[in-house]
């Protein structure tokens, strides 16, 4: 009982981090109906400029926020720059470049800063059974997932971005930038997939740290519903708690394997994920 | 080889053979079946002499094309004919791969084209089980399923590691070259041969079935779902036999890469490997078999450039190591960027800009 | 018209590809007027209004609002300028509830309006009882006067309409159209009105254009054109 109690709180752990990067994914798709495979690049560079500045100024704190900035740049950039000329001639383009910035991305890391892991520390002390970074990791996810609520839900610029994402050309009518409001959906979302990257990465940092967490987010997202956050949140601690489970009574190999049997059972009794609205198909 | 979606049906052939343009009424009164066959002995020919060309050396390398070619083929049929979009092509390959090498290791008395049979029988078999358990999903929620399935196969190589021999993987001795040719060519240029002639023998039925009932079907679907079966198409159906095909394709591929590289590990089937396919589909162009031939090609030989160039230019080990992966992933947004409908498209708007002169 | 135009229109022209789908239109709106724009399917109704916002890019020509040439603006600043626009089939945002569409509409102003927003609440009383409602709930009458009264949050100088009647059963359109000349004399607003449903149209308006194949074929006082059997048999067909 001890042992499943220890697994289970763990997997909360793992299911933030996996919850933050479901959510990131969410968001794009939300705004740009794609699903943008260089979120872990983006949290991946991140994540190395956190280790940059950590070494340079010896505060932890400094790093964080440096990953956050960094993160945030990159998902501007990326939407303005390179996604938004191409998507708009082709979604599957649209979806195709953003795996070939993981690549660019994580291959120049890998140039910079070499192939070799790195050690890379946690916020708070990890000993012990749910210890202070662990529940750093829960409460930073819940509290960015609130905040993002909020912001969605009651402020001027959440509802631009709604409008934005559901209805471009009714949101350009009313007088909303829809441009811009696609970046910032994609700057938050970095931002967020930021904070996961700064969450999974510990103890260790090299350019394929996000490989498996990027999966595990990917799968998160569809379980819950790639048009639902909340969906983005249940799927990621659904995932987080089966993945700890299922190494904790079978081995770690299988813990991938355990996500493939989640989405199996998951989508074909809901197709659209478990939180998806049933909403009318454009025929 | 004809176009494997290409809307109107090209008198197009071999990998580098045009028709004699005196004939073009003859070449089109031949069956489609013919026809392919026929490209595919040209196309075998072309290889040949560019084999007899560049000699020992490029052996490999032309047989990493082939198989290449015939995966992301099989891909092409997948994506381009259906529309469904795969990212766990690679875990095919890995079926193939590794049940080439248990039967080279297990059963060595079988030749090998029985082998390849059980390869495809096998690859197959674990294609209707996948494509059965995500035939209902569409899109990104298909993607995402197909995706976790290339991460977690390689899982198994690693905790059955008595059957599959863990990270380390399997090692195969297979059959050289036939006494009767001994002396005229080599070990690697042989099986580069048979890697060749086994994929474009598959590479013209694939040709055939999508130029046929199935491939229209299949284009149906992916054009309107919903059209396709109002107007009787039985698309779940459909779509299960298109997975099964790309399937087959990725793991013969999968089981040619064992018998000519004579190993296999589970690394090589990582998760980079099945989204570079998919990648390169792209970059290579959607739709046709000559974007599949462009993608394979691309594949190769990025990676060999950016190896020799990083060498000549004496990079460091950093960079040298991921010099390849950068450069594909800049070519791959400077194609999208600039020509969307990927090399084959671009190539031909140049070709067609080039005539008009 | 002899006053200055507030929305003036010249020589406009639009192409769908290679298609010409508007002509050299010319077109003069008064402040405070009531226009119909007519014609059949495809001639230009709705590529003429996106044009005007900017939706559709003008190939050639001028338009300009008071005097201030609006021409290449982006449709988002359409409505800064005074210009509100509701497209064919409203717009309406499903997925937002009654009220965040109607704030939506005013938000280019100030991020909170309370009065405006109580203002065209009571323009459209069954919008009252739904404010909190999602938008998709609402009946195809309803989708039409939230749309509307969007457009009427940015508190606009000219309100374009793109086939308001389109679906709705006769007695919504007329409620619709009334309102429109009521809010004319209320507030002074001028309104663009598409419609295909020429003789309702022509009723409550006092100016209609009429445009054929993207030329403007006719025009004149609304009740002119309606007795001009000439031009309703060739155009208007009843």
């Amino acid at each position: 009982m001890d042992h499943f109690i220890n697994l289970t709180l763990n997997g909360l752990a793992l299911g933030a981090a996996y919850s933050a990067l479901a959510l990131s994914l969410v968001l794009i798709y939300q705004a740009t109906r794609l699903v943008n495979f260089a979120q872990p690049a983006f949290a991946l560079l991140s994540v190395y400029a956190a280790f940059a500045v950590t070494q340079i100024t010896g505060s932890y704190w400094l790093g964080f926020g440096a990953a956050l900035i960094t993160g945030m740049t990159a998902g501007a950039a990326a939407e303005r720059f390179v996604v938004r000329p191409i998507a708009r001639v082709s979604p599957l383009n649209g979806v195709i470049v953003t795996l070939g910035m993981l690549l660019v991305v994580q291959g120049a890391v890998g140039m910079i800063w070499g192939n070799e892991q790195h050690a890379f520390g946690y916020a708070f002390s990890y000993v012990g059974r749910f210890s202070p970074a662990d529940i750093f990791a829960v409460s930073a996810v819940a509290g960015v997932a609130l905040l993002l609520f909020l912001l969605y839900r009651f402020t001027a610029i959440g509802l631009r971005m709604r409008a934005a994402a559901h209805h471009p050309e009714a949101a350009r009518l009313s007088g909303v930038r829809v441009g811009l409001m696609l970046t910032a959906g994609w700057a938050i979302a970095s931002f967020i997939g930021a904070l996961a990257g700064m969450l999974a990465a510990p103890p260790f940092l090299y350019p394929n740290v996000f490989d498996i967490v990027f999966v595990f987010g990917i799968t998160a997202a569809v379980v819950g519903g790639l048009d639902n956050p909340f969906g983005a949140i249940l799927g990621g601690m659904l995932i987080g708690l089966g993945g700890s489970w299922v190494s904790g009574y079978v081995g770690p190999e299988l813990a991938t394997l355990s996500a493939l049997v989640i989405v199996v059972v998951v989508l074909s009794v809901r197709p659209d994920g478990i939180l998806s609205r049933p909403t009318a198909r454009k025929v | 080889m004809s176009t494997t979606t290409g809307q109107r049906p090209e008198p197009s052939t071999g990998a580098a053979s045009t028709p004699p343009p005196s004939l073009p009424e003859k070449w089109r009164a031949l069956p489609l079946p013919a026809r392919n066959l026929l490209g595919a002995a040209v196309a075998l020919l072309v290889v040949t002499a560019f084999l007899a060309v560049t000699g020992d050396l490029t052996a490999l390398r032309l047989a990493t094309v082939g198989y290449t070619f015939l995966a992301l083929a099989g891909l092409q049929l997948l994506v381009g004919g259906s529309g469904q979009i795969s990212l766990g092509h690679g875990a095919f390959m890995m079926i193939g791969a590794y049940t080439m090498a248990l039967l080279v290791l297990h059963l060595p008395m079988l030749p090998l084209a029985t082998n390849l049979f059980i390869v495809v029988a096998v690859s197959a078999v674990a294609g209707i089980a996948v494509g059965a358990a995500t035939a209902r999903l569409h899109g990104p929620y298909l993607a995402g399923a197909t995706l976790i399935l290339a991460v977690g196969l390689p899982g198994i190589a690693h905790r059955y590691h008595d059957l599959f021999g863990g990270s380390n993987g399997l090692n195969i001795r297979t059959v050289g070259v036939p006494p009767f040719l001994d002396g005229v060519v080599t070990t690697s240029e042989w099986r580069a041969l048979v890697v060749w002639f086994t994929v474009l023998l598959v590479l013209a039925a694939l040709a055939t079935i999508s130029g046929g009932r199935l491939g229209r079907r299949m284009r149906a679907i992916r054009d309107d779902e919903t059209a396709a079966a109002m107007s009787g198409i039985p698309v779940g159906r459909t779509k299960v036999v298109a997975f099964i095909i790309a399937s087959a394709a990725g793991g013969l591929a999968g089981g040619l890469q064992a018998y000519a590289l004579g190993t296999v590990t589970p690394s090589s089937f990582a998760l980079v490997l099945s989204l570079t396919l998919i990648a390169a589909l792209v970059l290579g162009g959607i739709g046709s078999l000559w974007g599949a031939l462009w993608a394979a090609v691309a594949v190769v030989y990025l990676e060999v450039w950016a190896s020799d160039l990083a060498r000549a230019m004496d990079l460091g080990h950093n960079v040298q190591h991921n010099l390849p992966i950068v450069l594909f992933g800049v070519v791959l947004i400077l194609v999208l960027r600039f020509w969307p409908l990927g090399l084959h498209g671009g190539l031909q708007a140049l070709r067609n800009r080039i005539a008009r002169r | 018209m002899s006053e200055t135009p507030l929305l003036k229109v010249e020589d406009l022209t639009a192409h769908h590809g290679a298609v010409c789908a508007l002509d050299r239109v010319s077109i003069d709106v008064p402040e405070r007027g009531l226009c119909a724009v007519l014609g059949a399917n495809g001639a230009g109704k709705s590529t003429l209004l996106r044009t005007l916002t900017g939706l559709h890019p003008a190939t050639s020509g001028r338009v300009t609002l008071d005097g201030e040439d609006i021409t290449r603006l982006p449709a988002e600043r359409a409505v800064t300028k005074g210009l509100a626009h509701v497209p064919e089939g409203g717009g309406v945002i499903v997925e937002l509830t009654v009220e965040e569409n109607l704030r939506l509409g005013g938000l280019w102003r100030s991020r909170h309006d309370p009065e405006t927003l109580a203002e065209v609440l009571d323009l459209f009383p069954p919008l009252v009882e739904r404010r909190g409602k999602p938008a998709a709930t609402l009946s195809g009458g309803e989708r039409q006067m939230l749309a509307i009264g969007r457009a009427l949050m940015a508190r606009p100088r000219v309100l374009l309409l793109d086939e308001p009647s389109l679906g709705l059963a006769p007695m919504v359109t007329e409620q619709i159209f009334t309102l429109l000349g009521d809010l004319r004399e209320r507030t002074g607003l001028t309104v663009v009105l598409v419609e295909q449903n020429a003789a309702g149209a022509l009723g409550v308006t006092d100016h209609g254009f009429v445009l054929n194949q993207g030329r403007v074929a006719a025009e004149g006082p609304s009740d002119e054109l309606l007795s001009d059997d000439r031009t309703r048999h060739a155009y208007l067909g009843f």
